[in-house]
């Protein structure tokens, strides 16, 4: 018998202890998983190597304030900066109020919008096609293929934030690296359908001719735009996205609150297991010393049976995180948050060594008791 | 020893209680500042087919001469109409704690509408002066952001507004804004309209009455309802934090009531001598079944004490979320409130008893002769 098959057949002695431990660990490894996973997406994955090289400027004050459409060539003019384009939130309701419903509507320039948004793709008969059509929009393939919308259809979209509606004809249907949720129409219908607004923006998209440009380019525009009625805050792409995040709330600390109290939930599922597990061996542990097993060596078996046990709780945990978060990415309601979002090998391996640390942690006291056990007192243990 | 895995499973068990409760108590805060704010007699009135105070377009000064003469509305001292135009906006400040930019509420109303707010209360300085860029923020804004604080000041519009004042909403959702004078926003961004229109009605059946006037007048094109309503839909703000809770307080839930079951069948496979003992001096089956069961409930009420008592120094802590109607913060407090402290042990009683059921129902099943032998 070898050493890893000694330490497999102790795993599952207890076939039925063994299994509910590799259940529970798995759970709470799903959840830790499904954490990181969110944490990776929010703050960590940078976003394709075209979004890097763009920037949002906004009004100062907050996105709610509009910005000047003429700020569009003065911007376009400065060192660094390729293409500009203008945008404009809707906030539209499209069929109801239902989550699954919900996407969002931005007014923009057909022009020039893809020369911006490089990472977005559409062929250059559909490009042509949304160009010539004033009421004419692009639409993101995922919400195409989720609606079940064709080139040609009309959409109605309500608007609750302007006092129009909208009459759109899609035009052209777009893929992108992560899902948009977006539709994009001509700004023209905006200034037509609400004069009220005309030469008004709600922000713009920038390009800079180089990622390392990208803060040179931002401080160029608000410096530009600085003692005027009003200022801009331009910032990296990245840097936007983030900030709808922080609107959430403390989401980092809330993430690094649950991680912490499920690592600790497995520790405690763990250690009481291997407590367990261990307590009820005193006498072969005495055993095994009388036929010469070291002390290093008892140590190295009993760890090595808790990590190889949480290793496989962790193993279905992640594999079930995966599965879950692919299901979820579809579902109404949490869509929002997981579109485009999957579990990567490094957020897998992290969770593994989380569940390979907790069941070295959880066996060592434990084994470490057992292997210094005395042998005489062993052998006369009645576990 | 054993003392060890019971304290052990316990402690899991807290751990999700904690979670439940935190999760509870931020939703049971939120509900409750939304549930708060508003009176039952007034009725607010924004432009059809708007959701949300924050809309463009609204009411035109026109129709606000309309509103104001409809019958049934209550009288000020001064024996005018409460009717008071108002308006929002966004502004961005930068968190105290160091988290970074948020968007914050600036409400505009006139001195008639905070007369119509009788729970707002200033707490420090003194109110706005009306035709000066002056504002006052609440408790809650003032403790949460940076340069808040009486004498500071905040761009936007035509110029700096400064702050003059403090108030205490009363744990409404007021307490997520900042208010200031609405004709100097209609002077500073050259505004016609009011995004939306409050009027205080005598009684609550002329408030219906004033809604459904307001809502079915055609030349108006507006939408009238109850105070109460439009901020009891916002609770729809804690979405995202009952989903993901929900998802986490269960995936918790089902890892701990795995780790009780292989605590109790320890406690069962330890003691398999001393219940073949009871089965042979004559206890049933079914009353060692319920033994079990029992013993794993207490465990699970133990632990939901401990989370209790781990949740209860955050009770009234104070943080925010984004609210998907005005985009901005929503600022409420942790409640724990007795509702939550029922769900929680509702809760670790189903994870006891569903931890316990198996092991019961194993041990009430063992052969006595063969249990004796062991």
């Amino acid at each position: 018998m070898t050493l890893t098959r000694f330490v497999t057949k102790n795993a599952f002695r207890n076939k039925r202890r063994s299994a509910l431990t590799v259940v529970s660990i798995a759970f709470s490894l799903l959840l830790l998983t499904f954490m990181i996973t969110v944490w990776r997406a929010f703050y960590i994955d940078q976003g394709s190597a075209e979004s890097a090289q763009r920037l949002i400027t906004r009004n100062k004050v907050s996105l709610v304030f509009w910005l000047p459409s003429y700020y569009r060539e003065k911007i376009r003019a400065l060192p660094g900066v390729k293409n500009v384009v203008n945008e404009s939130w809707f906030g539209g309701q499209y069929k109801d109020q239902k989550p699954e419903n919900m996407f969002m509507q931005f007014g923009t320039d057909p022009q020039e919008f893809f020369e911006v948004f490089k990472d977005l793709h559409i062929t250059p008969d559909q490009l042509v096609a949304w160009q010539k059509d004033r009421s004419g929009c692009v639409v993101d393939a995922e919400l195409a293929k989720k609606h079940g919308w064709k080139l040609g259809d009309r959409l109605f979209i309500k608007g609750l934030i302007f006092p129009m509606n909208l009459e759109l004809n899609v035009r052209g249907i777009f893929t992108s690296p992560q899902p948009t949720q977006s539709i994009y129409f001509n700004h023209v219908y905006i200034d037509e359908g609400f004069p009220a607004l005309k030469g008004r923006v709600g922000f713009y998209g920038v390009l800079a001719d180089s990622p390392e440009n990208v803060p040179k380019v931002a401080q160029e525009i608000d410096e530009q735009f600085h003692n005027v009625e009003r200022p801009t805050k331009t910032e990296s792409e990245h840097a936007f996205q983030l900030g709808w995040i922080a609107m959430m709330g403390n989401v980092k600390a809330f993430i690094l609150s649950i991680c912490l109290a499920v690592v600790f939930a497995i520790l405690l599922v763990s250690a009481n297991t291997m407590a367990m597990s261990i307590r009820e061996r005193t006498r072969e542990v005495a055993l095994l010393k009388t036929l010469g097993f070291t002390r290093g060596r008892v140590l190295l078996l009993f760890v090595s049976e808790a990590v190889s046990l949480a290793l496989l709780g962790g193993l279905i945990g992640t594999l079930g995180a995966a599965g879950f978060i692919r299901l979820a990415a579809h579902a109404p309601g949490i869509s929002f948050f997981l579109a485009g979002v999957s579990v990567g090998a490094p957020t897998m391996l992290v969770s593994l060594f989380v569940a390979a640390i907790v069941g070295f942690v959880s066996a060592f006291l434990p084994a470490y008791h057992a292997s210094q056990l005395n042998i005489v007192e062993g052998l006369r243990h009645i576990g | 020893m054993r003392k060890g895995a019971t304290v052990m499973t316990a402690l899991g068990i807290a751990l999700t209680v904690t979670i439940v409760i935190f999760i509870m108590a931020l939703l049971a805060g939120l509900r409750d500042a939304f549930a708060t704010t508003g009176e039952p007699n007034n009725v607010l009135v924004l432009r059809k087919g708007s959701n949300s105070e924050l809309a463009a377009g609204g009411v035109e000064r026109e129709a606000m001469q309309v509103l104001r003469d409809l019958p049934g509305l209550a009288r000020d001292a001064k024996g005018e109409n409460l009717v008071s135009g108002e308006d929002i906006l966004v502004i961005v400040l930068p968190r105290k704690d160091g988290t970074g930019e948020t968007n914050v509420t600036i409400r505009f109303l006139s001195p008639t509408g905070l007369e119509m707010r009788p729970k707002v209360k200033i707490v420090a300085g003194r109110w706005f002066t009306p035709g000066q860029r002056e504002i006052v923020v609440s408790r809650s804004i003032n403790h949460r952001f940076a340069k808040t604080n009486i004498g500071d000041t905040m761009f936007f519009g035509k110029g700096n507004w400064t702050v003059v004042g403090v108030f205490d909403s009363g744990g409404s959702a007021h307490e997520s804004e900042i208010w200031a004078d609405i004709n100097q926003l209609a002077a500073d961004l050259d505004r016609t309209q009011y995004s939306s229109v409050l009027m205080q009605a005598r009684d609550p059946v002329n408030a219906q009455g004033l809604k459904n006037r307001v809502s079915d007048d055609q030349r108006l094109k507006l939408n009238g309802m109850l105070e109460t309503e439009y901020y009891a839909q916002q609770t729809s703000t804690g979405g995202p934090i009952k989903v993901v809770g929900w998802f986490v307080a269960v995936v918790m839930g089902i890892g701990s009531i795995f780790a009780a079951m292989n605590t109790m069948y320890a406690a069962v496979a330890y003691r398999a001598r001393e219940i073949a003992t009871l089965r042979v001096i004559g206890f049933s089956r079914p009353s060692i079944l319920t033994s079990f069961v029992l013993e794993s409930l207490l465990l699970a009420l133990l632990g939901a004490l401990v989370g209790i008592v781990l949740m209860l120094p955050f009770n009234g802590m104070t943080t925010g979320t984004s609210n998907p109607v005005t985009f901005s913060e929503a600022v409420f407090s942790l409640r724990m409130t007795p509702g939550v402290i029922w769900l929680a042990m509702i809760f670790a009683i189903i994870m006891g008893t569903l931890g316990g059921l198996a092991p019961a129902w194993h041990a009430s099943r063992r052969e006595i002769l063969a249990s004796l032998r062991d």
